[in-house]
């Protein structure tokens, strides 16, 4: 059947559910959209799949996120509010649907141009991260070392971080730990090639000050999007989608879920 | 007393293991009861890794079941990891319930099913983690009653000093049972502490409680007697059976992991028991009689549970699947439900006949058409009558046959080394076998794009069949076999490069038959082998069998005279007292006849030859027809 329609989605993932994989999440995702009835399109050949495509680099397993991005393609016409509704209703509590809205066209990868991360280090010392901050913002280039499916890679950190600085804030609030003192960093990394995460930049702040938090940090991805070059930050990436087709969050949601999208 | 959620100090952990998401719960269909409001508390264990454990029938059945009972809660627990183990160790983290995260130690139950005995080592790590002595003697009123159920605790001894309990057979009924024993006892203030507890269950009959048996032996090693060791105990502890499957319809509500698991898919159980008499088939032994669900039951359960789970595969389970009375039907009526869904049948333990390719077919209608599995398990026609598994070398060509014409590429045939009485001919013969399919299948379908793999297992004897008393072979012999074998098919140039073979090496067989046909004495080596470090020993990466037989050497148990040894008639085997109900006297004829090629027939469609479950168990066959048709779903 022919593809009708294309819907964009931003979900979340949060608390506990910040352990899922990529692998894990399209699974759920494509049982949700089973159990939601949602009329997703297949792809022809041997063995069919949902036409569901994950845009961007996803969050790490581990790292929580409230903008992660992906496309249905579905082959009858559905209202972008209740297919939220519906699709929030069947993903366990912790994935989380956001926002649903038509695509209007255009490449939603080419958007995402960069992320805002915050990390959360319990026990760390915010006198020591400051001094870390400071030298690595100073630094021209930041070379780290990370190991990935290619083998060890040393690629540099510094030149993909737009913005880097000790946030106000004393308490881990992600998932169910305790309150404690804890160092807040927040950042603004561009997508490159390689991809610097924001354990890169921790292992940067070790190499530049010896800074190293006593535990493993909270992260959560906070958004990502066209890079405003005015605020610094990710600008909304369904901005231009919205000035087309005005659809998503506004109007009411219908009376059921599911059945007739 | 409030329990709190070991969570938090858990979480600070998973960023340093594998595939954390496997601890972290909250799968879709996972239920969370207070603690406070139930008064009988279940850890229910799959002892081994998340991703095995959690697709388990009879687990998530049981914590179903016990969910739904009013003041009762169920919760699971699996094995973890090395890595997580180690971080627990230091940090002092006890065994968790992946559902509330509660201590294992604090349940009333710690039930543990065990479909396999290369879990025993498993439950050692668990217990210790949970802070539960390893030994039932050791345990204290504070610990809960360590209950073994599943097939391998149909013979408990070689963890009998691990366990408080162990129960046979269908778990549904009993454990609603073991519930209310324990409601009253405790409700009554817990009078006499755990030795009356384990008392009033035993007393039923229907609970085996090993330190309320003791076992004498004979100076050469045999046991010379079994027996009650206090009044009141029963002689023998009989295995239960769930007549109506139909009253019984779970899972209702299959649990959706998010972790990656080894099976995908809802799984219905379309019937239990099976009497095609399979000599080697500990399953097929002591799940006896035959009964079946309903095809109506059948068809309500997958679209419940398709609906439930988001799942787009079913599974048709049971011993041997296209043998249900209304196979055909069924697979027809959900082959059309399911059109063009995009939700794919499977229909695994088939037996060999043309049937079953009409029945494949019917199931791929909606998906692909790759390959077919059978299970011919003897390579020589002889063989075959070895082990009453009655296929005819022209029954299996004339099924690939049918199969290579109508599209499918592909065919997987199971076998078994090391049966009684085999010889290198017996082994070599499955290249025969698989050369002649191979030759039918391009002759079928003109075209050399056909193949065969040959899958092949050691056999290991096991508790409850004819084969009870054989010798089992050794690794040696087995891997001989296993080389000849593989070199024939090497050496052939016609067909040799058709033909694939899987098989593992004989060591790991010899473990399993030390553990199978064990008695109180192995649990020192298995106790040996996990304090050397011993863990998940159904995994290749895991399992040492050298660590096994150093452990055996230290304990001073001869694992050949466990394993390679075969047993006389009137020698007391171990688990004599534990009753399956198959006639002692019909398993010793039916291993005499093994060794004459005399075959059995299925008691299904011919007249009763006397196992003596049906008697024994006050049960009966329960099969079809009901005659009905699966209606199409319709939109409401």
């Amino acid at each position: 059947m022919p593809v009708v329609q294309r819907l964009r989605v931003r979900y979340a993932k949060r608390g506990r559910l910040r352990f899922t994989s990529h692998r894990d999440i399209s699974r759920a995702v494509e049982r949700a959209v089973r159990r939601a009835d949602v009329p997703v399109a297949f792809s022809a050949g041997f063995s069919p799949h949902p036409r569901i495509s994950y845009v961007g680099a996803a969050a790490p397993t581990g790292v929580a996120s409230e903008a992660e991005y992906l496309e249905i393609s579905v082959t009858r016409r559905c209202d972008p509010d209740r297919l939220r509704a519906a699709l929030d209703t069947s993903l366990p509590p912790g994935l989380d649907v956001l926002t649903v809205i038509e695509a209007a066209g255009g490449n939603l990868a080419d958007r995402l141009e960069c992320s805002a991360w915050e990390l959360r280090l319990p026990q760390a010392d915010s006198a020591l991260a400051e001094a870390a901050v400071e030298g690595f913002n100073a630094a021209e280039r930041v070379e780290v070392e990370r190991l990935t499916k290619k083998g060890l890679r040393r690629f540099d950190a510094r030149e993909a971080v737009l913005s880097l600085e000790v946030a106000e804030g004393t308490e881990t609030t992600a998932g169910q730990g305790s309150s404690q003192p804890c160092v807040i960093l927040r950042m603004v990394v561009r997508h490159a090639t390689p991809a610097v995460r924001p354990d890169d930049v921790l292992t940067g702040l070790r190499l530049v000050a010896g800074f190293a938090p006593p535990v493993p940090p909270e992260v959560t991805r906070l958004a990502q999007g066209p890079l405003d070059v005015g605020t610094g930050e990710p600008a909304d990436p369904f901005g231009p989608d919205r000035d087309i087709t005005r659809g998503g969050e506004a109007e009411p949601v219908g009376g059921h879920v599911g059945g007739d999208l | 007393m409030p329990v709190e959620s070991l969570f938090p100090r858990l979480e600070a952990l998973l960023p340093r293991v594998q595939k954390p998401i496997q601890y972290v719960g909250g799968e879709l269909n996972s239920t969370v009861k207070s603690w406070d409001e139930t008064t009988v508390r279940w850890a229910l264990m799959y002892p081994d890794a998340y991703e095995v454990g959690l697709p388990n029938q009879g687990v998530q059945i049981l914590y179903e079941i016990l969910n739904e009972m009013p003041e009762t809660l169920a919760e699971r627990t699996y094995a973890v990891w090395p890595d997580l183990e180690a971080l627990m160790r230091t940090e002092g983290v006890p065994q968790f319930t992946v559902d509330a995260h509660r201590p294992v130690r604090a349940f009333d139950v710690f039930g543990l099913s065990f479909s396999t005995e290369l879990g025993y080592t498993n439950m050692l790590t668990a217990l210790d983690l949970a802070g539960i002595p390893l030994r039932a003697a050791d345990r204290g009123e504070d610990d809960p009653i360590v209950l073994a159920g599943g097939h391998a605790a149909f013979n408990p001894e070689p963890i009998a000093d691990f366990l408080d309990a162990a129960v046979l057979g269908d778990g549904e009924q009993i454990a609603i049972a073991i519930t209310e024993v324990i409601r009253e006892w405790k409700a009554e203030g817990s009078p006499g502490g755990r030795d009356e507890l384990l008392m009033r269950l035993a007393e039923s009959g229907g609970v085996y409680v090993p330190r309320f048996y003791d076992v004498d032996y004979h100076a050469d090693g045999r046991i010379q007697r079994v027996a009650p060791n206090r009044s009141g105990v029963p002689w023998r502890v009989h295995k239960h059976t769930v007549m109506d499957l139909d009253e019984w319809p779970y899972p209702k509500k299959p649990l959706v992991p998010l972790a990656e698991t080894v099976h995908e898919r809802f799984s219905v159980e379309i019937f239990r028991g099976c009497t095609r008499g399979c000599r080697f088939c500990q399953a097929g032994m002591i799940t006896r009689p035959v009964r079946e669900r309903s095809i109506t039951t059948i068809g309500d359960m997958v679209d419940a549970g398709v609906k439930a789970s988001g799942f787009n595969e079913v599974g048709l389970l049971s011993l041997s699947s296209a043998d249900h009375s209304e196979i055909g039907d069924i697979a027809k009526g959900l082959a059309d439900r399911y059109e063009g869904t995009n939700t794919s049948l499977s229909l695994p333990s088939t037996r060999v006949d043309a049937f079953n390719i009409d029945l494949a077919n019917e199931f791929s209608r909606n998906g692909r058409r790759s390959g077919l599995t059978f299970a011919p398990e003897g390579g020589s026609e002889r063989m075959r009558k070895v082990i009453n598994k009655m296929v005819t070398e022209e029954d299996l060509i004339r099924t690939v046959s049918t199969a290579y014409s109508q599209g499918w590429r592909q065919v997987k045939l199971y076998f078994m080394c090391g049966l009684p009485t085999e010889e290198d001919a017996d082994v070599l013969g499955i290249a025969d076998l698989a050369r002649k399919v191979i030759k039918a299948g391009r002759e079928a379908t003109g075209s050399r794009d056909v193949r065969c793999t040959v899958s092949i297992g050691g056999f290991v004897p096991k508790p409850h069949t004819p084969f009870q008393w054989a010798a089992q072979a050794s690794h040696e012999v087995v891997d001989h076999r296993l080389r000849a074998l593989k070199d024939a098919l090497r050496g052939d140039k016609e067909y040799g490069r058709a033909i694939g073979m899987r098989y593992h090496d004989g060591k790991p067989s010899i473990v399993e038959g030390l553990l199978s046909r064990g008695d109180r004495r192995v649990g020192e080596v298995i106790r040996a082998v996990w304090e050397d470090g011993g863990r998940f020993d159904g995994w290749s990466e895991h399992f040492s069998y050298q660590r096994w037989m150093d452990a055996a050497a230290k304990a001073g148990v001869d694992v050949d005279w466990y394993t390679t040894r075969e047993r006389e008639e009137n020698e007391v085997l171990p688990w004599d007292h534990l009753d399956a109900g198959l006639d002692r006297e019909w398993l010793w004829q039916d291993w005499q006849d093994a060794v004459s090629d005399v075959e059995v027939e299925d008691c299904r469609w011919t007249p009763c030859y006397d196992c003596g479950v049906c008697p024994t168990m006050g049960t009966e066959i329960q099969i079809g027809p009901t005659g009905k048709k699966l209606l199409p779903l319709t939109v409401v």
